[in-house]
């Protein structure tokens, strides 16, 4: 599969993208610079990756979303083609509008960094059908903006088409409906705050995040 | 000169140059120095820049062995881990500014030793942070926690480098002055390598960074002078911190170094532009000429004086070769970062300054910064203080009371509420950080199957009871530490904090600890190859008590074959290492429980360090242990409550003999680590310490889910996770 990890100034987890991307698919990922206006051709997955891009000294992920690159993803969205946003990936696909509500501070208004225990909410995605069965992974989160929000209804519809995707087990940030990963309506953008990449690896962070990227590979 | 700069060169003149170091600037130049030039003196010769107090002392360190490539002298020290691989590392203090403004001083600290490894060509691959903090109950402890924790987290997140480990006390020793020592890790190729020396005549000086502005200025200055109750308005000297730009300038820097354009390169640290330039100057035995107008600025109308002073955060000064100028500025560009040539090297070995078109300093390089101030200082010896043993205290009603009461100490307290504030996984090779049941961070050495084994230590209660043994043991525990993660302990960096060393008892205390800490590192191979030096951590005439904290690096050569201590099962055999007398001099147990802070601390028998680590990392490559946790602060009855706690299995532990029982537990005696085995492992692990003269003594067996003494004293797993994590969440607030 042929993908491309998006890198903005302040992005801190594009290797750690790069390297989950290449152990799973044998292929590393292009690092596409942020003020490039194009994917390299024939791209079929795009990450974007966690980080501080632009330092988050305002909202996180706002300056991020007005970068170059940003209407060659939305094209790469529009076609259908699969984007996963982690962490401070996440909170620039909410703030391009690609994935709907928003992550504001931690309730507890500290930076949180632990291993979350998380329920997978819908395996049928192209994002989890690897996992099969399996319904509980734990995944590390490391984020001082997290906590998931969005309106009553957003997040009835959410629920009830299936784009929860993870719920956390023990809610760390005060997410609405515990949230911890949501996909778009089609069900080809995934945005979640844990790191599936930080868990391939059974000498660093264990391996259930390799679910996320077989899944991917499998979809191809 | 006008008269308000007249007026500001008095009051250097009166705050920081004492009359003879005066009278050696005027000898220096054949005439009295302009402000600028005070400035400039006055900066290089600070205690923070000059170690003028600390020189002499710092001459007993063995800095040299077979894998030190870069000892003491440069950014950070150079280590060879094989394969062409170096490590970088350093720690240094900023207790100063942390105590003063704790966010920005802790984020700076962070921020300025990562500058230190990365100009040296390194990609910093952890953090780690030593902090000491007055006793909780004090007015100010709460506020400085929680702003010096968000600082170091604010900024190590950000910036992406992992924050692993670290150690944090609390003593009212520090209520006026606390200590916020942080250390940063690096990789690099061993050949490609930058330093500070290297420049030549007639190179580019290029500033890269942010802008200068007025922040920081005189900030050395400020960590060279005891506080007094009006230290809060030395706020504006301290620096704002931007890891934004500093994660930019890691990038631009790395990208920069991977072609051929940089001669030499030193970060903006302390003093700034003053000592990067002097001290690339003399290293590379050129002069400098360098035009202020073309520094960028952040405000308008900056002086001469303020640029050579600030401070300001994420700037590097390096020397290219000529006609790389283009090559940096892309770079540079690329990263949205200022860049621009302000000068080149000359054959004159003058440092000469222009401002709006006239001569602003025109200073001799090499006495500048060689013929710095050096003090002999008087010193005194520590008193000896007596021996106390466990027959020498009253044994407690309550042993399992006990072991609660110490586990839920500040010192013993889980700091889960810090770490958890800390990434600890970004770039995806830590195998073991703050969370996890081992002894020393352990940090993958990206894309191979070694690994660095980190740690930072140091017991002020034994240095303030004997500054020379307390010395020894910083050093030896760090071993130990290293040597319990599986690791071969390699060389060490220091930070050494210590009060006024004007005074001839706080200049005995440095000079017994260095003394203590240099036979240590001769003994255990174990060179020292960078550290720093903060003077004058006092507060109306109250020292800190003497805190040598010691950063050490390991290496494990394969990350399966590591120590941890959370595998202990059901029927291990547990197995205590190293002799037992029952040392209760300058205990935690002695302080905690019987209130007393006194005694002679434990004595450290190198020989029997040595001995015993190289016996222990032999049974965990040998893959016989299925836990291994090093002795220290509470002794074996700490240790067991932290493998019980991290196994989730109990430990039922039998004494009998003439040590009595809380010497047993509680005894703070050296060289001691406690390990677990199945019973077939442990039969092989026996024969080797008989065959190694090591003592080894099977004192009980692993199983249910408390830890119990005798069979007449229980703490459950469940009481002691309780107690462990009740302290930081109960004084932070919740």
């Amino acid at each position: 599969m042929k993908s491309a990890v998006i890198v903005f100034p302040g992005s801190n987890c594009d290797r750690d993208a790069h390297d989950a991307i290449e152990r799973v698919t044998g292929h590393a990922p292009a690092m596409v610079w942020h003020q490039e206006t194009e994917l390299p051709d024939g791209t079929e997955f795009v990450m974007v990756p966690g980080g501080f891009s632009y330092g988050d000294y305002l909202r996180c992920g706002a300056m991020a979303s007005r970068s170059a690159i940003i209407p060659a993803l939305r094209a790469h969205a529009e076609r259908g083609a699969p984007i996963l946003g982690v962490c401070n990936g996440f909170q620039v696909l909410t703030e391009t509008g690609l994935l709907p509500g928003a992550l504001m501070r931690n309730a507890g208004l500290t930076f949180i960094c632990e291993k979350a225990p998380l329920t997978i909410e819908n395996g049928n995605t192209q994002f989890t059908s690897a996992y099969g069965g399996q319904r509980e992974v734990v995944f590390p989160i490391a984020h001082h903006d997290g906590n998931y929000f969005a309106d009553a209804a957003t997040l009835d519809r959410l629920e009830g088409e299936g784009q929860v995707v993870f719920r956390y087990a023990n809610n760390p940030n005060g997410s609405a409906r515990d949230i911890a990963g949501i996909t778009n309506a089609r069900g080809t953008i995934m945005g979640m705050m844990p790191h599936p990449e930080r868990a391939v690896d059974a000498d660093h962070g264990g391996t259930d995040g390799l679910g996320v990227f077989e899944s991917l590979l499998g979809s191809a | 000169m006008t008269a308000n700069a007249s007026a500001l060169s008095q009051d250097i003149i009166d705050d920081h140059l004492p009359p003879e170091e005066y009278a050696r600037t005027v000898e220096i130049l054949g005439r009295a120095p302009n402000l600028v030039e005070l400035g400039i003196f006055s900066v290089m010769w600070s205690e923070h820049c000059s170690y003028k107090s600390s020189r002499v002392h710092l001459k007993k360190f063995p800095v040299t062995g077979d894998k030190v490539i870069q000892g003491p002298g440069e950014n950070a020290g150079v280590i060879d881990i094989g394969d062409g691989q170096a490590c970088i590392f350093k720690m240094e203090s900023h207790n100063h500014p942390s105590y003063i403004e704790p966010y920005q001083g802790a984020a700076t600290g962070v921020g300025g030793i990562l500058r230190d490894v990365f100009t040296m060509g390194a990609r910093p691959v952890a953090l780690m942070n030593a902090l000491r903090f007055g006793a909780p109950n004090h007015p100010k402890t709460r506020s400085l926690v929680s702003g010096v924790v968000a600082g170091i987290g604010g900024y190590g997140n950000c910036v992406g480098v992992p924050t692993v480990g670290g150690e944090t006390n609390f003593h009212s020793g520090y209520d006026g002055n606390i200590l916020v020592n942080a250390m940063a890790v690096g990789l690099a190729d061993a050949d490609n390598i930058f330093y500070a020396r290297g420049a030549e005549p007639g190179q580019p000086i290029v500033y890269v960074g942010s802008k200068t502005g007025r922040d920081g200025i005189h900030g050395a200055t400020m960590a060279s002078a005891e506080f007094d109750d009006d230290s809060a308005e030395n706020r504006p000297t301290v620096q704002v911190g931007d890891p934004f730009t500093e994660k930019k300038l890691i990038e631009a820097c790395l990208e920069l170094m991977a072609t051929d354009a940089i001669a030499a390169i030193q970060d903006m640290g302390a003093a700034g532009l003053t000592s990067s330039s002097v001290e690339m100057g003399d290293k590379g035995g050129v002069g400098i000429t360098m035009n202020l107008d073309a520094v960028p600025q952040r405000e308008t109308g900056m002086t001469a004086y303020e640029m050579m002073l600030s401070e300001s955060q994420e700037r590097m000064l390096m020397i290219l070769k000529p006609g790389k100028e283009s090559v940096a500025e892309a770079i540079f560009r690329k990263w949205e970062l200022d860049v621009a040539v302000i000068g080149e090297t000359t054959d004159t070995g003058r440092m000469l300054l222009k401002h709006k078109g006239e001569t602003v300093c025109d200073i001799p390089i090499k006495p500048l910064a060689d013929e710095a101030p050096l003090y002999e200082r008087p010193w005194v010896r520590a008193p000896k203080r007596e021996t106390i043993l466990a027959g020498d205290v009253a044994a407690p009603q309550d042993y399992a009371e006990a072991i609660l009461t110490l586990m839920v100490s500040p010192d013993l307290s889980s700091k889960a509420w810090i770490w958890k504030q800390y990434d600890r996984h970004v770039m995806a090779d830590t195998a073991a950080s703050s969370e996890d049941p081992s002894d020393a961070a352990v940090v993958r050495v990206h894309k191979t199957r070694k690994a660095l084994a980190i740690t930072t230590d140091c017991t002020p209660r034994y240095c303030q009871a004997g500054p020379m043994e307390g010395g020894k043991q910083a050093v030896a525990e760090a071993w130990r530490n290293l040597t319990a993660a599986g690791a071969d302990p390699i060389a060490i960096t220091d930070c050494l904090n210590f009060g006024n060393p004007e005074r001839p008892d706080i200049m005995g205390q440095f000079a017994e600890c260095v003394e203590g800490m240099a036979e240590a590192c001769r003994a255990l191979d174990f060179p020292v190859v960078s550290g720093n030096v903060s003077l004058y951590n006092e507060t109306n005439g109250k020292a800190i008590p003497p805190t040598p904290a010691v950063g050490a690096v390991g290496l494990i050569p394969d990350i399966s074959k590591r120590g941890t201590f959370g595998n202990l099962a059901e029927g291990d055999v547990l197995m205590l290492v190293g002799e037992s007398h029952g040392w209760l001099g300058a205990s935690l147990y002695l302080r905690e429980i019987e209130g007393r802070e006194e005694g002679a601390p434990p004595p450290v028998d190198l020989k029997v360090e040595k001995r015993n680590g190289d016996f222990v990392r032999a049974q965990i490559r040998e893959g016989r242990l299925s836990i291994v946790h090093d002795l220290s602060d509470g002794g074996l009855a700490a240790a067991a409550a932290e493998v019980a706690m991290a196994s989730g299995t109990g430990l039922n532990l039998a004494h009998e003999g003439e040590l009595p029982l809380h010497g047993f537990l509680f005894g703070e005696d050296q060289a001691r680590y406690l390990i677990g085995a199945t019973e077939a492992k442990a039969e092989a692990v026996r024969a080797a310490a008989d065959e190694a003269g090591v003592p080894l003594t099977v004192i009980g067996l692993a199983g249910g889910d408390a830890l119990t003494v005798n069979g007449e004293w229980t703490v459950s797993i469940e009481d002691l996770k309780r107690v462990n994590n009740a302290f930081l969440p109960a004084l932070m607030g919740g």
